[in-house]
């Protein structure tokens, strides 16, 4: 019964959210439109870590891409759909509460492949990006999955932000933790004191996991993985206690 | 009567909200087959009511209950659909498509032309629920409520906000609803809809049932009209209220 409400969910989700200009706009625009500027236009022949500038940049701007599909889908769907009450519509109705969740989690991992693809689609035809077809799907895969941290702290803060303030929540803390850990300049571009903050950031870590797949990444892939289970922990407890908090406001 | 035929009951609900007392000790039971209309000002505990029916919120002290089961587990919803005062319904989804996910919670749903000819929502399956009038808005909320074919219908101030002629419409669509040997418990303050729907009422005020009774006989008990003897007793109780 669970099973088939999550597919029921999951599709009025994914269907709601696509016709939505302010969810797909930014979520499949931005990282298209930053990749072709910085990745293609300067990119298909300079070297960077072992490969070139347009293929590093895939990596980053696909960690970048999910991340935003993640933050957004959760992020701001949930603190509207909380802050305006239809949260409490679907937990007055027999829908699972796990349903809720997963929907969301399963759509932004649709848009994160879409996303992935397209970026994919645009590094291969026009950034000269040649991989092999084993990388490829392993950077593909690194980048769907590793978005799911990032669906649970988008849930964090869609159950803690208001309706009105979520959006520029998502902003004031996607912009920057993307530009901090080297999503959008490569990392080694950055100057050293933002360097070093990096790696208390997850986006650094979803970065490092994707260069990784390409030869390029730093660091051990298990610790990268640990920070980011560790961070989602965090974020699910955080939404956890976001979602008892809201029991003690309603009345009337 | 054994519990699985009560379709709803509180049972010595109460519920605070720091300084506030929400709702006191209340005692009330939805009978198979009747109409009850929980009647009461604004903020008298009403919403806190139902919310705690549908198990969105739980009872500080007392129980509630739904066929006898816990309402706070989501399959034990399944005999019941639910309308609620709330805004922020999806507005990119269709009618038809708001109407099959909220059938998909239900075991044994009505097809769907039936849901939306009981919601008299016929020639609108296509349209985006951003793009519908406050009164189709409304007929919507109950169509989510009606999909599951429920036992029992629970509704929170079902016609508020609507003009006289969508008011009517959403009556009539209780009312078939009722015919058909189902429950409703329906909040509400308008007087005028509790006497119109209900076969009994349950006077609520400062978070207590001040008086309970036939419809009839409610309306006996103070005044010549309903208005009257609504005020009476809310007078009343609140009178009680400041003394102690």
């Amino acid at each position: 019964m669970t099973a088939s409400i999550t597919v029921a969910e999951t599709r009025a989700e994914f269907i709601k959210l696509v016709r939505l200009p302010a969810y797909v706009i930014p979520t499949l625009a931005f990282p298209l439109a930053f990749y072709a500027f910085f990745g293609l236009a300067f990119g298909p022949q300079r070297a960077i870590g072992g490969t070139t500038i347009a293929t590093y940049l895939l990596a980053t701007y696909g960690a970048f891409g999910v991340i935003g599909c993640a933050l957004f889908g959760f992020g701001v769907s949930v603190a509207v759909e909380r802050g305006q009450g239809w949260l409490l519509v679907k937990r007055a109705s027999p829908m699972p509460p796990a349903a809720y969740v997963l929907a969301k989690l399963f759509t932004s991992m649709a848009f994160s492949a879409v996303v992935a693809a397209l970026l994919f689609g645009l590094g291969a035809t026009f950034g000269g990006v040649q991989l092999a077809p084993l990388t490829w799907i392993a950077l593909f895969v690194t980048l769907v999955v590793g978005s799911i941290p990032f669906g649970a702290i988008g849930l964090a803060i869609g159950s803690i932000a208001g309706p009105n303030s979520a959006p520029a929540i998502v902003n004031l803390i996607f912009l920057p933790m993307s530009f901090a850990a080297g999503l959008w300049i490569p990392i080694e571009a950055l100057p050293p004191a933002i360097a070093h903050i990096a790696p208390f950031l997850p986006t650094y870590h979803l970065g490092q996991l994707a260069l990784g797949t390409i030869g390029a990444g730093h660091g051990s892939i298990a610790v990268h993985i640990l920070v980011l289970a560790a961070w989602a922990l965090v974020a699910a407890g955080l939404a956890a206690y976001g979602f008892k908090r809201d029991e003690g406001r309603t009345y009337g | 009567m054994h519990d699985d035929d009560i379709p709803a009951r509180l049972t010595q609900a109460g519920k605070r909200y720091g300084i506030v007392t929400a709702l006191e000790a209340v005692d009330l039971e939805l009978r198979r087959g009747e109409t009850l209309a929980v009647l009461g000002p604004n903020g008298a505990g009403k919403t806190t009511a139902i919310r705690m029916l549908l198990g969105v919120i739980s009872p500080d002290t007392g129980a509630a209950a739904l066929f006898g089961r816990d309402p706070r587990v989501a399959s034990n919803r399944t005999r019941v659909g639910a309308m609620l005062q709330v805004g922020g319904v999806p507005a990119t989804l269709t009618v038809a498509e708001h109407i099959r996910l909220f059938s998909a919670y239900y075991p044994r749903p009505l097809p769907l032309e039936q849901t939306v000819a009981l919601a008299g929502l016929r020639g609108l399956e296509k349209r985006l629920y951003g793009k519908l009038s406050g009164g189709q808005k409304q007929r919507v909320a109950l169509a989510l409520a009606l999909c599951g074919d429920p036992d029992a219908l629970i509704l929170d101030e079902p016609t508020s906000a609507l003009d006289v002629e969508s008011r009517l419409a959403m009556w009539e669509c209780i009312r078939g609803y009722v015919a058909r040997g189902r429950s409703v418990l329906l909040a509400t303050h308008d007087l005028v809809e509790a006497e119109a729907l209900a076969d009994r009422i349950a006077v609520i005020s400062a978070g207590r049932i001040v008086a309970e009774g036939p419809t009839a006989e409610i309306k006996a008990r103070a005044g010549a009209t309903l208005v009257d003897s609504y005020l009476a007793l809310t007078r009343t109780a609140a009178s009680e209220m400041s003394l102690t």
